[in-house]
């Protein structure tokens, strides 16, 4: 802007640097003005909320009548803490994170190592490998909600065809939370795919002739060139990965409402039924606090170790 | 016998190529066959694969078991309103943060990006308490307001502000030309692939999205399409799955349309957020 200013000055005539003078005086507010509608959303419905939902949590209160709110302090805190169901719902929130991030990166990493080709074919299974993705998590849900019926579903038909019992899928406590973290995987496996090969392909060319130079084997280059130069797209998974398996809430909305005995309730589905179905505004604030703190946790670690390549390439 | 082990090789790996495409794409395929048989075929153990009379009357069912076209009009507004308010926010910022230098532009930049990283559903409740002060629980507004500004659009858009030319700014500063008509009339045409990505990006997402309506909305005036198919579900008398795949084929055809069209720009703009 200033260059500009500068650059036309020496030969411009009188009048345009008369406006150009004034466009400049303008420009030290513009671009705040630019920013401004953003900024006054952003505040509104986000760094407002932040700090608001902190200050709900320490009183007691309900939306049925936002009127009468009463100070309680950190009880809302000790109340979830001493609470047996709260227990169980960070165990399932850290079982069902561990298991989708593992599971999801772990096959997308093979899944990209393989699809790392220019073919038409792989080129048609990279979109199928991808589409779930894209498609509304309702369809999803409901879609292996049917695959998944004990009874009828496609899935026990197929066990049943090689030979295998049935399996109880989402009606047993001990295999409902791992049907979810199997619909959570397969939904996101293909991005993750796509991610690690836009990173494999951004390895430069030149690493992998020098390897062959040296008679390096397959598996010395993938552990000594390939995986240490994925380790931003690897990073970068793991964070937001882990960031979304905590959101968690569609699925167990529409697959389990969080049964069958709370065995896959999970914290969003939990801070949803507290404060929208039971009105205990108090202890679903609360929660929400926790989960904001485990969230802000894994950002402020993510732009830490991100902090040299992200700013102003 | 060198040359036919590896022609065999060559159609192992196809072969398995395509079993993986299977499994991420026969739950679908699966779908679509459920939609057309009718309620005896559904309940039958083993299934059958392919209906044995096409039954298109269950979409007819699904269709008028709810005010769907209700839902269609909402979730379409919805999901144009939103896009329409976050560029109306978002090109003015980027082009800020791409074209100007000035105190504070780090600190804004560094909180869009936060934004980005804290997903709705950490903060629904304090929104929902906000907006219920302002009446707005249950309307549409309470659907698209929240997401009135992108960090993702901004943060795309300032990327493609960035890469225009300064001769090209220059050269419309000379014709005189405000600094407001050259964001929008010499900026926004030169970003459009951006902006196409955004576009679709975006759609997708709040066609998609059920958490919020569903916090937010209350009545079938204002509930969107994901919500309403949901109801077909709580439907009396049994799991009707073939009613039910109907509907969910409303939800998933718009979209996988779109992804068959302009699969190439929709798989960028959800990888570009990795980079």
């Amino acid at each position: 802007m200033q260059k500009a200013v500068v650059a036309n000055s020496a030969n411009a005539p009188l009048l345009q640097q008369e406006v150009a003078v004034k466009a400049g005086r303008l420009t030290k507010v513009r671009p705040y003005l630019y920013v401004l509608p953003a900024l006054l959303f952003f505040s509104a419905f986000f760094f407002i909320p932040i700090l608001y939902i902190i200050y709900l949590s320490v009183f007691d209160w309900s939306l049925l009548n936002l009127e009468e709110m009463e100070w309680v302090g950190w009880q809302n805190y000790a109340d979830l803490l001493s609470d047996a169901d709260f227990h169980q719902v960070l165990l399932n929130t850290m079982l069902f994170t561990v298991a989708t991030v593992v599971l999801g990166i772990g096959l997308s990493f093979l899944l990209a190592l393989w699809l790392n080709q220019k073919r038409k074919l792989v080129a048609v299974v990279q979109a199928s490998v991808f589409s779930p993705h894209i498609i509304s998590l309702v369809s999803v849900s409901m879609l292996w909600m049917w695959l998944m019926d004990p009874q009828y579903g496609l899935l026990n038909a197929l066990l049943e065809f090689i030979g295998l019992p049935a399996y109880t899928w989402l009606a047993d406590t001990k295999s409902a939370l791992l049907s979810l973290v199997l619909v959570s995987v397969w939904k996101v496996v293909g991005y993750n795919t796509i991610v690690f090969i836009a990173g494999l392909q951004s390895i430069p060319k030149d690493l992998y002739e020098a390897a062959a130079l040296d008679r390096s084997t397959r598996w010395q280059t993938l552990r000594r060139i390939t995986i240490p130069m994925l380790s931003p797209t690897l990073f970068f998974l793991l964070i937001t990965n882990t960031i979304s398996s905590f959101q968690v809430f569609d699925t167990i909305s529409i697959m389990t409402q969080g049964g069958p005995v709370n065995s896959t309730n999970m914290l969003v589905y939990y801070i949803y039924e507290q404060g929208m179905d039971y009105y205990n505004g108090g202890l679903a604030s609360a929660a929400s606090v926790i989960l904001l703190g485990l969230v802000g946790l894994l950002t402020v670690f993510h732009f830490w170790t991100m902090r040299k390549r992200v700013h102003y390439r | 016998m060198h040359q036919s082990t590896r022609v065999a090789a060559r159609w192992i790996e196809a072969v398995l190529l395509v079993a993986v495409a299977l499994v991420f794409v026969f739950p679908f395929l699966w779908m679509f066959l459920t939609a057309f048989k009718t309620m005896p075929e559904v309940y039958q153990f083993p299934p059958t694969w392919l209906p044995e009379t096409w039954q298109f009357a269950n979409f007819e069912t699904a269709w008028s078991s709810g005010p769907f076209l209700r839902y269609v009009i909402n979730s379409v507004l919805v999901a144009i309103g939103v896009l329409i308010i976050q560029l109306l926010t978002a090109v003015p910022a980027a082009y800020a943060f791409a074209r100007y230098r000035f105190r504070g532009r780090n600190f804004l930049f560094g909180l869009a990006l936060i934004a980005l990283m804290i997903p709705p559903q950490v903060i629904f409740l304090p929104i929902y308490v906000e907006l219920s002060h302002m009446g707005l629980i249950n309307t549409l507004w309470s659907l698209v307001l929240p997401y009135g500004a992108s960090a993702f659009g901004i943060f795309l858009l300032r990327q493609a502000f960035m890469q225009v030319p300064d001769e090209v700014i220059e050269a419309a500063r000379l014709d005189s030309a405000s600094e407001w008509k050259i964001m929008w009339r010499v900026m926004v045409p030169m970003a459009k692939p951006v902006l196409v990505t955004f576009g679709l990006f975006s759609f997708i997402y709040h066609w998609n999205d059920y958490f919020w309506p569903l916090i937010m909305t209350n009545s079938d005036e204002v509930r969107t399409l994901p919500v309403g198919i949901t109801m077909l579900k709580a439907a009396e008398g049994g799991k009707q799955w073939n009613v039910i795949m109907a509907g969910n084929m409303m939800l998933v055809l718009p979209i996988l349309a779109i992804f068959f069209f302009a699969q190439r720009h929709i798989m960028k703009a959800f990888v570009y957020q990795s980079k």
